[in-house]
């Protein structure tokens, strides 16, 4: 059944960016205007996107109206609608950030000039991956984030993050060559792209071709996912990069690629051949990111590490290959994309208001500013897990899934998740006891500039009690992720018949290819 | 197997192993001739996935079953506009990194530099410790007066190491302080254009 709505989180940001290339620097109000819309306007298009799949079943839409194997089919179903409506949603929160820091910085027309439209691409790329349904349109849609990204993490030229730009570049391409040779190979060896078509025709492959076609694309998303031993590139590239490019590239980035598996794992390659090696990348991949986390004397460069761990929360669900399994990693995706670019926006008013985000420098933060005490602390349990916060109802999703599952490797899972999550509490807990807790030390003075910290333009970032433009996203931010809490019986229905509907492929299939 | 495909076959090949050789390089300019060539190769793995050759694939000029399969030749051309764009933008990346560093090298990350520097620290230790042994020795076999000579030349070694360390640690530092700081880059920048 075709739906106008479906392309529309890719068109609008992808105009919105034309609009804004085209006027510079000028017409500050307008353009803010148009950003804040358009994002806004896609939060929308996503709820009703949500409703319609839940109640209709997957939507489709055919550019052009060809048939399908000729044309670039776009479909939502459960699963992406979900992710795009929890990724709207923090856009529009840290655009709305990332304006307030532009107005606390005086640095206005680089911020319009460069970082709008680059982070409208960005949007419309990570949109256009979660409704491909087509594995060229897949790379597009990724190509798109990326570049977008490489733009975002280099902004203002500065040392740092042109140096760790280059890293962050060149793993990134490399990951979209290997991903580029899947396509190739799938190609060659079914003669169709789009993935309902692939499904039927991936089954009758030998083995062998199967197993190439399988590793090869697993391996490209792994990268983008920040899946062990292939995660070694972000906890070093995402710290130096302003708050808000850091907030949206933490919650969104990596969950691209952790849906990409989703999809190919269900879709393409049902049954759980390979299973064991997505658990035991994912115990991996927990581990060392949390170990990583505790040995951090840095809270961007500890967030970077936790960050890298719980992704390994998802590929276990993932490995598990069950429904409940599924449909713990949906509900963690949802959790995890909100709770960790809330930590990530905290920081960087923790930065503003302390002058630093090094643990050896900050102290005594809960009784100079007792508001940002809460604010990081709320989202921090709830990384943490501690009930009754989404990140608790997450972890305990998987691990009954874990346990239901029932075989030696999904118990070992369960161990090594639940020594994960008493970690990372560890890991934050250490952070508040040296920023908030203990004497007060060294807090600048308003207007001091703060030493090695630049804004989005490069520009120098003073001290200052955040304006509520900053403050007010990250409120808006922990109140969604605590909504989770309050409507966590509906949420977990929603999860599981998303994840009953990607196990089952029929719908999805029927809806893209009607008989 | 047809001739046209074994020599798509050995370009592609040829093309893949030089681009993920240098690719390898630490410097971004062979990394971005490493990316140039690796494109093509997979460029060319795509239009071969698209089956044996045949005529232009338009309705009244070729008969239908005597068509190529346009399909891998969009995706290529899709593909060649993107790995443009991306050696566009790492270019200006060499240029900002010279301005900034002098040279186009990407850098260790930060853990990495850390555990170099303790590997180096643990070395010279290691080798101050093999030169005190072997003082102990001398004076053991030659009596004392052998073994001041060599002890003094031992502190002066000693010195010298701990001297260097320093140097090295200062270097590094005031490094990452002038790429850190924009102002002094946007300076070079400029007398390089008065030059």
């Amino acid at each position: 059944m075709s739906n106008a709505l479906v392309p529309l989180p890719v068109v609008l940001p992808l105009f919105a960016a034309g609009i804004k290339l085209a006027i510079g620097p000028r017409l500050a109000r307008t353009q803010r205007g148009i950003t804040v819309g358009v994002l806004a306007l896609i939060v929308v298009i996503a709820a009703v996107l949500v409703h319609q799949t839940d109640a209709h079943g997957p939507q489709t839409m055919r550019p052009g109206g060809w048939p399908v194997p000729i044309a670039v089919v776009l479909v939502v179903d459960r699963l992406s609608a979900l992710i795009l409506l929890i990724s709207s949603v923090i856009t529009l929160a840290v655009v709305v950030y990332a304006i307030g820091q532009g107005s606390a910085d005086k640095d206005e027309a680089t911020p319009l000039a460069v970082f709008h439209p680059a982070y409208l691409a960005l949007v419309a790329g990570v949109s256009d991956a979660f409704v491909a349904g087509d594995l060229f349109n897949l790379y597009v849609g990724f190509e798109i984030l990326l570049t977008a990204s490489y733009v975002l993490i280099t902004l203002g030229g500065t040392g740092a993050r042109v140096r760790a730009g280059m890293t962050y570049i060149v793993v990134s391409l490399v990951s979209s060559m290997i991903f580029l040779i899947a396509v190739g190979l799938c190609y060659a060896a079914t003669g169709t792209l789009t993935m309902a078509q692939l499904a039927g025709r991936l089954d009758a492959l030998p083995d062998g071709v199967r197993l190439i076609l399988q590793l090869t694309l697993l391996v490209a998303f792994g990268i983008k996912a920040a899946v062990f031993p292939l995660s070694a590139w972000l906890p070093d590239s995402y710290p130096t990069t302003p708050a808000p490019v850091t907030a949206v590239f933490a919650g969104l980035l990596t969950k691209v690629g952790v849906y990409a598996m989703i999809r190919i794992q269900t879709l393409l390659f049902p049954g759980d051949r390979l299973g064991t090696l997505l658990l035991v990348a994912a115990a991996l991949t927990m581990l060392i990111g949390v170990l990583g986390a505790v040995a951090q004397t840095d809270i961007k460069r500890m967030l970077s590490f936790t960050l890298v761990s719980h992704i390994g929360y998802m590929v276990f669900g993932v490995g598990l290959a069950t429904v409940a399994g599924l449909a713990g990693a949906i509900f963690y995706v949802a959790h995890h994309i909100t709770v960790q670019t809330t930590l990530f926006l905290v920081t960087g008013l923790i930065e503003r208001r302390g002058g630093s985000t090094s643990l050896t420098r900050l102290g005594g933060l809960a009784r100079v500013a007792p508001a940002l005490a809460v604010l990081f602390f709320v989202p921090a349990m709830n990384l943490a897990g501690i009930p009754p916060l989404s990140g608790f109802l997450g972890k305990l999703g998987l691990i009954q899934a874990g346990i239901a599952a029932g075989t030696a490797g999904a118990y070992a899972m369960v161990g090594v998740a639940l020594l994960t999550s008493l970690l990372t509490l560890y890991a934050i807990c250490w952070v508040w006891n040296r920023a908030f807790w203990g004497e007060r030390r060294q807090v600048p003075e308003p207007g001091q500039v703060i030493e090695g910290r630049r804004g989005i333009g490069g520009t120098a970032i003073t001290a200052a009690v955040p304006p509520p433009a900053m403050t007010g996203p990250a409120w808006a931010l922990v109140a969604f992720a605590t909504a989770f809490t309050v409507a966590a019986g509906p949420m977990v229905d929603y999860t599981r018949r998303a994840a009953a509907e990607l196990l089952a492929r029929a719908p999805y299939i029927a809806a893209v290819l009607p008989s | 197997m047809s001739g046209t495909a074994v020599a798509l076959l050995v370009a592609i090949a040829a093309l893949v192993s030089c681009g993920v050789f240098l690719i390898l390089e630490r410097s971004l300019t062979r990394i971005i001739l490493g990316v140039i060539l690796l494109g093509n190769g997979v460029n060319l793995f795509i239009l071969a996935a698209g089956g044996p050759p045949g005529g232009a694939p338009l309705l009244g000029v070729t008969p239908v079953p005597q068509m190529g399969d346009p399909l891998p030749q969009v995706m290529v051309l899709t593909a060649i506009v993107i790995t443009l764009a991306l050696v566009a933008f790492l270019l200006s990346l060499v240029h900002r990194g010279r301005q900034l560093t002098g040279d186009d090298e990407v850098r260790d990350d930060e853990e990495d530099r850390r555990v170099i520097a303790r590997a180096e620290r643990e070395m010279a230790w290691g080798r101050i410790a093999e030169e005190t042994a072997r003082v102990r020795r001398i004076e053991a076999e030659r009596g004392r007066r052998a073994g001041r000579r060599a002890r003094r030349e031992l502190r002066a070694a000693v010195r010298e190491e701990r001297r260097e360390i320093r140097r090295r640690l200062r270097a590094e530092w005031e490094r990452q302080m002038a790429a850190d700081d924009p102002d002094r880059a946007i300076d070079t920048t400029m007398e390089e254009d008065t030059r």
